[in-house]
């Protein structure tokens, strides 16, 4: 596990983060690896991983018996994937699909979540964390619904 | 400084018309002083005067025989500088090819009779916006040369009037070839005449004169002073650029906005707004094609469209555009006020909206 | 001011509503080639269709000749048929003839981008007036550091200038994302609104000039995720659209602030028009 230390402080996500707080989560994540068209998470299943990705590019989808599947974002190198797993009830809202092949370091969510409530800081600092990455967003999102390319006239 | 008498006033006329120039200056019509073409004197409006205030403007009868006797009406200079309707170029099919057909326009030599302080600044600014910046309007500068500009000190101002506030008036001090100050007293009606250019005294040697007196020169600032005394609008013009630029939020806006009917009157009567919008027209065998251009007006909902929807299309953000560039924006633009106090925004609005008014709300509740 | 004759070259259908003229000069009827253009990357022609009227068109060809000394032959028009006039511009084909007048304008700061890392910020049909730079910077790749170009359209099909895209993804010496904002299906690129991108690219905030060009709102979004990463406002610049009649300062259609678009824009520092860039009915 001593391995995946130089990973996690590299990635964006912990920047900065203490390292009494790094000793503590490094236990709850594992290395892992998907392959492309693999489904990393389906709609409806279980939330209990949080990515890190480290390299490749996955999609978030939602499948639409008419359109088929829809994506709503791609995400790859240095950001996360997944929060379901810190909120009840738990489910995954979409669906993630690798479209390149992907790296990414997971961490056990019911693991993270006990390891929150033992330690209200270090719960504090990674709501701070994931709750800045929800912002940006959801910031994203207003933005993609306004459809600034389309003709509006 | 010279005097002419009332007499020789004609004489000047005549001249001017003798010379080639077609006088225009103001005259009544449809109970306004308007300016249209003069072929004597007895087309001034001997006699009469003006009552202006906030959307009101009264033609009376004076008790003198008074030239000169009243302030600006709703025409201005531009009307004759810069047409309110202008057909730029003409164009011709020809097979799969097209052709634009230009002709040499002939214009005729206008004197300006009767130009006001505050008019010479709103040529002036013109100037700047259409012959002294990186492009030249041809339209424009054809006319301009060709104008011989006899220019009135004014001897009263209306209840509209501010031109001291934008140290533009009342006296002339640049810009004619002519400028007259009437002095009326029992039995003696005169004018002085300053010369403003070398074509303003070869003109005026041909118009019986003598050299003014002390008394009258004395005369002259009597006048003045008295006219920029009875201005009937002050605007306080300090650091008048940043107070708008600090107020493009300032809720008066929607209170002129509530009371503003967004006509465009204030941008037609203004002498120095030069906004214009260009209309494309065939006929109707789809042959010959025109391209017009017009005066527009920052007030209509056309005139700031980009497709999908206009950019002001709230009549308060027209009223702002339009005020902030008229006292801060044109500044920046042209380094001078777009605004010369001559009121007839102010007279012409038929809500009484009053420019001056709306400063000193933003200024006194910042 | 009278619009010179030109004859169209060329048509390019590239998405179902945006297509490219080339545009040659033409002298009494008959083409002028040699003759040539000469602009500068970011500026406008005026284009007219015969009694239809005359719109403003970013200039989106290379202003930089293969050949020295040899002015490009062609001006290069890329627009979205979304008007009366460019409607029926989109109706032209190769030698039919429309009046150009320019070009006009600013133009991007080409020159104090030299040494500098280069990031250009596209949305939509905003990626036109970028071309011209981008081949300038290419043209002379080796007076500038890095050079990526961000470009976000609203769906594949909406993207312009696709197979020239992927000819410079390709390349090593120019880094190319592009996103979508909504895709299905075969799409495997990016999802995602363009300012998503920013910071996902490498570059040195302090040395960087960015270049943005598209709707007002992408770029105002842009420009703070730009601000974000450390890129002073005084090394941003932008492209503005206004109505626009006579493109040289005599109608006031397209006056933004004290700025005239057609003659202190379209291109202008950011810091330059900051206190009126984002007010509202300006």
């Amino acid at each position: 596990m001593q391995t995946l230390e130089p990973i996690l402080v590299e990635h964006p996500f912990f920047k900065d983060l203490e390292p009494r707080y790094l000793q503590l989560i490094i236990g709850c994540a594992s290395n892992v690896r998907f392959d492309s068209g693999q489904f990393i998470f389906r709609e409806g299943e279980k939330a209990n991983q949080f990515y890190l990705l480290r390299q490749g590019k996955v999609a978030l989808e939602v499948f639409s018996p008419e359109r088929g599947a829809i994506t709503l974002q791609t995400l790859g190198e240095g950001e996360v994937l997944g929060w379901s797993w810190l909120f009840p009830p738990y489910r995954w809202h979409f669906d993630a699909r690798v479209l390149e092949p992907l790296r990414a370091i997971a961490f056990d969510g019911e693991c993270l979540r006990t390891k929150c409530e033992e330690d209200h800081d270090l719960g504090y600092e990674l709501v701070k964390r994931v709750a800045h990455i929800v912002i940006q967003r959801l910031q994203a999102t207003r933005l993609q619904l306004l459809d600034i390319y389309g003709l509006h006239s | 400084m010279q005097i002419i008498d009332r007499n020789s006033l004609d004489i000047l006329f005549d001249t001017l018309k003798r010379r080639g120039f077609n006088l225009v200056g103001p005259t009544i019509r449809d109970g306004a002083i308007v300016y249209d073409r003069l072929t004597s004197t007895a087309d001034l409006p001997i006699g009469w005067t003006d009552e202006q205030n906030g959307g009101t403007y009264r033609l009376k009868k004076r008790a003198d025989v008074a030239v000169f006797g009243y302030t600006v009406g709703p025409h201005s200079w531009k009307k004759l500088l810069y047409p309110s309707v202008q057909r730029l170029w003409r164009a011709k099919r020809d097979g799969e090819n097209f052709q634009f057909i230009t002709e040499d326009e002939e214009v005729s030599k206008f004197a300006f009779i009767g130009v006001r302080s505050c008019e010479l600044h709103a040529i002036a600014i013109q100037d700047k916006v259409f012959i002294n910046g990186k492009y030249i309007d041809p339209v424009y500068k054809l006319r301009r040369e060709n104008v011989f500009i006899v220019t009135v000190n004014c001897g009263k101002a209306s209840g509209t009037c501010f031109c001291v506030s934008m140290n533009t008036g009342p006296r002339a001090t640049f810009g004619f070839d002519l400028a007259l100050t009437e002095i009326l007293e029992d039995n003696h009606h005169r004018f002085t005449v300053e010369v403003g250019t070398e074509r303003g005294a070869e003109i005026l040697r041909e118009v019986p004169h003598r050299e003014a007196d002390e008394e009258e020169k004395a005369k002259v600032e009597d006048i003045v002073a008295k006219t920029a005394r009875q201005m009937g609008r002050t605007l306080d013009t300090t650091d008048i650029k940043d107070l708008l630029y600090r107020n493009y939020e300032h809720p008066r806006w929607d209170e002129v906005a509530s009371r503003c009917l967004t006509c465009g009157n204030c941008t037609l009567v203004c002498p120095t707004c030069f906004c214009t919008t260009v209309e494309d027209v065939t006929d109707l065998t789809g042959e010959h094609a025109e391209r017009w251009r017009k005066w527009d007006s920052c007030f209509t909902m056309d005139f700031s469209y980009i497709h999908g929807g206009s950019i002001r299309s709230s009549s308060k953000a027209r009223y702002r555009q339009w005020m902030t560039h008229k006292l801060a924006t044109w500044i920046d633009q042209f380094g001078t006020s777009g605004c010369v106090g001559c009121g007839r925004c102010i007279t012409w609005c038929p809500v009484a909206i009053d420019i001056t008014e709306e400063v000193r709300a933003i200024r006194g509740k910042e | 001011m009278l619009p010179d004759l030109y004859r169209v070259q060329r048509v390019r259908q590239e998405t179902h509503d945006t297509f490219t003229l080339e545009l040659e000069p033409m002298s009494g009827g008959q083409q002028v080639a040699a003759k040539g253009v000469s602009f500068a990357a970011g500026q406008f022609n005026m284009l007219y269709i015969f009694g239809v009227g005359e719109v403003p068109i970013s200039i989106s060809g290379n202003p930089t000749p293969r050949k020295v000394r040899v002015s490009p032959p062609r001006f290069v028009h890329t627009t979205r048929a979304v008007g009366t006039v460019t409607k029926a511009m989109g109706k032209l084909k190769r030698g039919d003839v429309l009046g150009v007048r320019g070009p006009f304008g600013s133009h991007w700061p080409m020159e104090e981008a030299v040494g500098k890392d280069i990031v250009m910020v596209a949305g939509g049909i905003g990626l036109a007036p970028l071309r011209p730079a981008l081949y300038q910077f290419l043209s002379q790749r080796e007076n500038y550091n890095r050079i990526i170009l961000l470009y976000g359209t609203r769906s594949p099909a909406d993207i312009l200038y696709r197979r020239e895209l992927e000819q410079w993804r390709a390349r090593f010496d120019l880094e190319v994302q592009v996103t979508v904002d909504q895709a299905m299906g075969a799409w495997h690129g990016n999802v995602g609104v363009v300012t998503t991108l920013i910071p996902r690219v490498s570059f040195d905030p302090l040395r960087t000039i960015a270049l943005i060009c598209g709707p007002e709102i992408m770029m105002r979004f842009t420009i703070l995720e730009l601000q974000k990463r450390g890129v002073g406002k005084e090394n941003i610049f932008i492209s503005m659209e206004r109505n626009m009649k006579c493109a040289i300062g005599f109608c006031g259609h397209c006056q933004f602030g004290p700025t005239f678009i057609c003659k202190d824009g379209p291109v202008f520092r950011y810091d330059r028009i900051q206190e009126w860039f984002g007010k509202r009915e300006i």
